[in-house]
């Protein structure tokens, strides 16, 4: 059996937010058609390497490749167009475009023409938006804007899709909601990045995890190994 | 100084009344043009387009130039709005897009000087003197005859397009996609490029949409105005006061003022010609003190 080829490598990033180290020296890798978790409490730097992948945020050393290439410093949006979608924590959907143009802005073909993904079947996919369709968005629950953000991502077609705390603060009906929904997701092929603080909610849907602290990996492994690793758990992840 | 009796008499007179109303809308209409423009910008990127009033002056010289080329007018006008444009979007990417963040000290400093720069370009290109285009020969025909007043052609022609080319604009900004994305970068610049979009191009180019509408207005005014280096500034003012007066960033507030402001130029140089200036400022304070917020403006939450 061959190793499988990475999709995205992070090697030995670090960044900052003005004067303050956020990254330290972070390594690790994506695999093609798999989920990976991105554990860690509040602060430990989930969002910024989520954002340091999509060129939002600087990194000052070390190297991100995507597909084997060099990516550091391309802006977000040639990222998204080498097929990267992020669906930020906290949704940032358009507050005073109807449901209808916030998924029409972000309509683009994915890698190679591919065009999955048409307001159609995005409604088809997501039930709850479809009678929102000409509602503002910032007139949404919490809940309603996090499906949104994430049907959002899906329109641009992505191949790898960066979900960053895609549950928090959720009421369990539409945690419940998004989780069935990155499971269709996978059943897709698509790779996906998940950020969070609960591992439970990853269990069932991702197959490897790292965890991170204070902007350090303290785990690299698969998401059942760390489950039944009390110390890490115990020590860096809030239960 | 005050001659109320002409004043009355033009108002009982049908021909006066009619011939007076023309002028007064094409006054308006033009300044519509311009405040459109203006709001444009201040309405989707926050930015005071201090130097409006040199796309003016653009589009009126290559308007000019473009008639004596070609001799064929509409063609002018659309040089007029094409020149206003390019340079619009230049002066977008070489100067304001980099004092977006800054103070509105900073702006105003910028769009001074470039207005200065292209006065004395339009010296150097075209010469200081006054310029006249005259009537373009499209519209050299008998004057209509309504009511006794007397309407050229051509005003018809120059209330018309401006009143529909600046409301076309806004309908595209309000619902074309390029409208939507560059409200939506307005509002979040780094979420709208997270979703693949280069957001400094579509700031570009609404700002040179904003420009070429200033540039048309400047092509349609060169027929019955005369060209000076210079000319944008009274224009500018005027569609400030036109802004200001129907409330930022409302559209229909922008051409309620603007004809306002037209039939008082108009009539004002019946009655009044020595304080048409000042009844202008008087109006804008007076509906300031009472409607801080403009005629149709919003009251300001932010």
């Amino acid at each position: 059996m061959s190793t499988p080829q990475p999709v995205l490598e992070l090697d030995r990033i670090n960044a900052f937010y003005g004067a303050s180290h956020i990254l330290f020296d972070m390594s690790f890798q994506v695999y093609k058609g798999r989920t990976l978790a991105l554990l860690g409490r509040n602060g430990a730097g989930k969002s910024t390497t989520m954002k340091a992948i999509m060129g939002v945020v600087p990194i000052r050393s070390g190297e991100i490749r995507h597909e084997g290439r060099r990516v550091n410093g391309a802006a977000p949006h040639v990222m998204a167009h080498r097929g990267i979608g992020l669906v930020p924590e906290d949704r940032q959907i358009f507050p005073r475009h109807t449901v209808d143009d916030n998924l029409r802005i972000a309509a683009k073909p994915g890698l190679s023409g591919r065009a999955d993904w048409t307001l159609d079947n995005i409604y088809d996919a997501f039930p709850i938006l479809a009678p929102m369709r000409g509602r503002n968005a910032g007139m949404m629950s919490g809940g309603e804007q996090q499906l949104l953000s994430m049907a959002r991502c899906l329109m641009g077609n992505p191949d790898l899709i960066l979900l960053d705390e895609p549950s928090e603060g959720l009421a369990p009906i539409i945690v419940q909601e998004i989780g069935r929904l990155i499971r269709k997701l996978r059943g897709t092929g698509v790779t996906i990045v998940i950020a969070e603080q609960n591992m439970h909610f990853c269990l069932g849907i991702s197959e490897d995890a790292v965890v991170i602290d204070k902007g350090q990996i303290v785990y690299r492994g698969t998401i059942e190994d760390l489950r039944g690793n009390e110390e890490i758990t115990s020590r860096y992840l809030a239960i | 100084m005050l001659n109320i009796d002409a004043l009355m008499n033009c108002f009982g007179n049908s021909a006066c009344l009619v011939t007076q109303s023309a002028t007064g809308l094409i006054i308006g209409m033009l300044l519509f043009l311009v405040a459109s423009g203006v709001t444009l910008i201040f309405g989707v990127l926050h930015v005071v387009n201090f130097a409006h009033g040199a796309f003016y002056m653009i589009g009126a010289y290559a308007a000019y130039s473009a008639y004596g080329v070609t001799g064929n007018y509409y063609l002018s006008v659309l040089a007029g709005a094409v020149a206003a444009a390019i340079v619009g979007v230049l002066f977008e990417r070489l100067a304001i897009s980099r004092v977006y963040k800054e103070n509105l000290l900073m702006q105003l400093l910028v769009c001074y000087a470039f207005v200065l720069i292209c006065d004395d370009a339009v010296k150097i290109i075209w010469g200081a003197e006054y310029l006249a285009m005259g009537i373009p020969s499209e519209f050299r025909v008998p004057p209509l005859r309504i009511a006794g007043g007397v309407v050229p052609p051509f005003y018809l022609f120059l209330a018309g397009s401006a009143l529909a080319v600046a409301i076309l604009s806004v309908i595209l900004i309000r619902y074309s996609r390029f409208g939507k994305i560059v409200r939506a970068a307005a509002e979040n610049a780094t979420m709208v490029s997270v979703l693949g979009i280069r957001v400094p191009l579509y700031f570009a180019a609404l700002f040179g949409l904003g420009c070429a509408l200033a540039g048309m207005a400047g092509a349609l005014a060169a027929p019955v105005r005369s060209l000076t280096p210079g000319m944008g500034l009274s224009i500018l003012i005027e569609s400030f006061i036109v802004t200001v007066i129907g409330g930022m960033g409302s559209i229909p507030g922008a051409l309620l003022a603007a004809i306002l402001l037209g039939f008082t130029r108009s009539f004002g140089s019946v009655g009044f010609p020595l304080f048409v200036d000042g009844a202008m400022f008087l109006m804008m304070v007076v509906i300031l003190v009472f409607r801080p917020q403009g005629l149709l403006g919003e009251r300001m939450v932010r």
